[in-house]
């Protein structure tokens, strides 16, 4: 016994423990107020008022929808797998919400002399752990739309499947230009080098961001690339033949990838918990308050930061699904493989040769860009064109 | 052939390389949506806000008395045949002796009785009544019910209350007119 408390005295065991746990709570009441969110959002944009009659501004509307989740029959088809059906949704939350564990939501707070990283694992290969939980995640769709033995639930699978293994490669390119920035897979480190606001990676990597957020979107099933359960196709797509709260879990797991997948942008591109005049701020704080209240304060408000950040995220991608209308297969796989990819490569190559140039790296980054951009516009130019086809000849 | 000046001559030409990458259609629609999203919303709440629904809006039917406060019908039951949903019936009375200040003719409806799970609201038997007795408010609803013996509406609820007369906002085209556009 001794030995256990000396161990998690060292460890901060307690710490650690109660950070995870805040983090797994707040991630499970932002996914459940996204759905809130979204009606309110979709109302709001559509010229309605949304939910408003559960509680204040509809806020209670959450609680009633998992009531009616639970209180619904849970139906298993007669020729579906029964065991692989209840895996499906499990696999997809678990996978939703372990992928939040290595994301830093601030810096540190000192304790009794100690340092505790507000984060729950500190791996040195966090974006790698990312990138494996989310490409796990496609599993849960997957499994889910097999096992419900539906032509429907399976076409939705596959789509899923193809779309998010497309995507992962876009993404996984254009993430490969910010590690040769950073020099770590440890998104700690990544957050710490963006440092007040000119270090923003976003401002060294405007392509790369855009290539990122859309293959978030697709990682994430939302529109414009909801295929997998696009409704006026394929009924429900992969969960057309759950219910109750199998269903409640596949729909939670999505606001909670939302939600993840706007933190890691937010540490990737968007500086994570820093903020412009932060040091500014910081030595403020020190001077008014003390060294550690000082210290615990300055990373309270950086927690802030990274949550509005992460929600701002999540208002995007409600903001664009009510915008872009979905996107047709065809259209989807040509973006991904003939658009992004490509991109991500030339974005690769960029980074290389102004990192490797020796002149300042954000004028080598747009520099290229630039000129990226006028070899395309010339190239688009000088394509061979179809003859315009002549009216009755 | 140009019929009218509302249509729009969509642009054909090929899309340039800006223009394909989607980027400045998906800023046009962005800032659309959010234009819409802090926009006044048009919502009227309704069981705490009810718009005005005009004067010849058909609601709850009333009997109507006259200045003297008698009551006008007759019984004669042209509202019942008029009635498509057969939803009126009634069961006539002769008027007794030193009943003349309770009813306005000889004959009176003892018993009025409208089914309103049948009726309809088309106004018809506002149309066929000879004797001006029978309405169809403006300003009121009828009410919801949830057990069947509140379905059948006798005359202690359709009658008009002589205290409080039902009176029409417009008559006239022009005067509805005049309330629209002061409502609006």
């Amino acid at each position: 016994m001794n030995g256990f408390m000396q161990w998690a005295n060292e460890t901060m065991f307690l710490w650690k423990a109660l950070i995870i746990l805040v983090i797994f709570a707040i991630t499970l009441g932002i996914a459940a107020y996204s759905t809130w969110a979204e009606r309110k959002v979709a109302g709001y944009i559509q010229d309605r008022s949304g939910p408003n009659r559960a509680g204040w501004g509809g806020l209670l509307q959450p609680l009633a929808d998992a009531g009616k989740m639970f209180f619904k029959e849970d139906f298993i088809p007669a020729q579906a797998d029964k065991w692989l059906f209840i895996l499906g949704p499990c696999l997809s939350m678990l996978t939703a919400l372990m992928s939040s564990a290595v994301v830093p939501f601030g810096d540190s707070f000192l304790i009794d002399g100690k340092t505790v990283t507000v984060q729950a694992i500190e791996i040195n290969i966090g974006i790698l752990y990312v990138f494996g939980v989310v490409s796990l995640g496609v599993y849960g769709v997957m499994i889910g739309g097999w096992a419900s033995n539906n032509k429907f639930s399976l076409l939705g699978a596959i789509r899923a499947a193809s779309q998010n293994i497309s995507y992962e490669l876009a993404m996984g390119m254009s993430i490969i230009a910010i590690l040769m920035l950073s020099g770590s897979l440890s998104l700690r480190t990544i957050v710490e080098q963006q440092h007040g606001f000119l270090n923003w990676n976003v401002f060294y990597q405007p392509l790369g961001c855009l290539i990122f957020i859309v293959c978030a979107f697709a990682e994430c099933n939302r529109t414009p690339f909801d295929l997998p359960e696009c409704e006026t196709e394929l009924v429900g797509g992969y969960h057309t033949e759950y219910s109750s709260m199998k269903l409640g879990f596949y729909l939670f797991a999505e606001y909670i990838n939302m939600f993840a997948s706007s933190a890691v942008t937010a540490c990737l591109f968007f500086g994570g918990y820093n903020y412009p005049f932060m040091d500014n701020v910081q030595a403020a704080l020190n001077s008014g308050l003390g060294q550690t209240v000082g210290h615990n304060v300055g990373t309270a408000i950086g927690i802030l930061v990274m949550f509005s950040k992460i929600l701002f995220g999540i208002f995007f991608f409600m903001w664009v699904r009510w915008t872009v209308p979905r996107f047709r297969y065809d259209q989807l796989m040509n973006l991904g493989w003939k658009g992004l990819i490509p991109l991500a490569v030339v974005n690769m190559i960029i980074t290389a040769v102004s990192m490797l140039s020796g002149y300042k790296l954000a004028i080598g980054m747009w520099v290229g860009l630039i000129v990226f951009v006028v070899i395309l516009s010339v190239v688009w130019a000088m394509r061979p064109r179809k003859k315009a086809a002549i009216l009755g000849a | 052939m140009q019929l009218t000046n509302r249509a729009k001559k969509t642009d054909k030409s090929e899309l340039s390389l800006f223009e394909r990458s989607y980027l400045p259609s998906l800023a046009t629609g962005l800032g659309i949506t959010i234009r819409h999203f802090f926009m006044k919303k048009p919502t009227i709440q309704y069981p705490e806000q009810k718009r005005y629904l005009g004067p010849v809006f058909r609601g709850h039917h009333i009997l109507k008395r006259d200045e003297e406060g008698r009551e006008r019908c007759t019984a004669c039951g042209l509202c019942a045949v008029a009635c498509p949903a057969e939803a009126i019936s009634m069961v006539a009375q002769e008027r007794k002796k030193g009943e003349e200040h309770l009813y306005r003719e000889e004959k009176y409806a003892a018993v009025y009785e409208i089914n309103m799970l049948r009726c309809i609201f088309c106004g018809l038997c506002e149309e066929a009544c000879p004797k001006q007795a029978v309405y169809l408010r403006h300003d009121q609803f009828v009410p919801v019910f949830t057990e069947r013996e509140d379905v059948i509406y006798g005359k202690d609820k359709l009658v008009e209350d002589p205290n409080n007369r039902y009176r029409r906002d417009a008559w006239t085209k022009e005067d509805a007119m005049k309330l629209w556009k002061n409502n609006a």
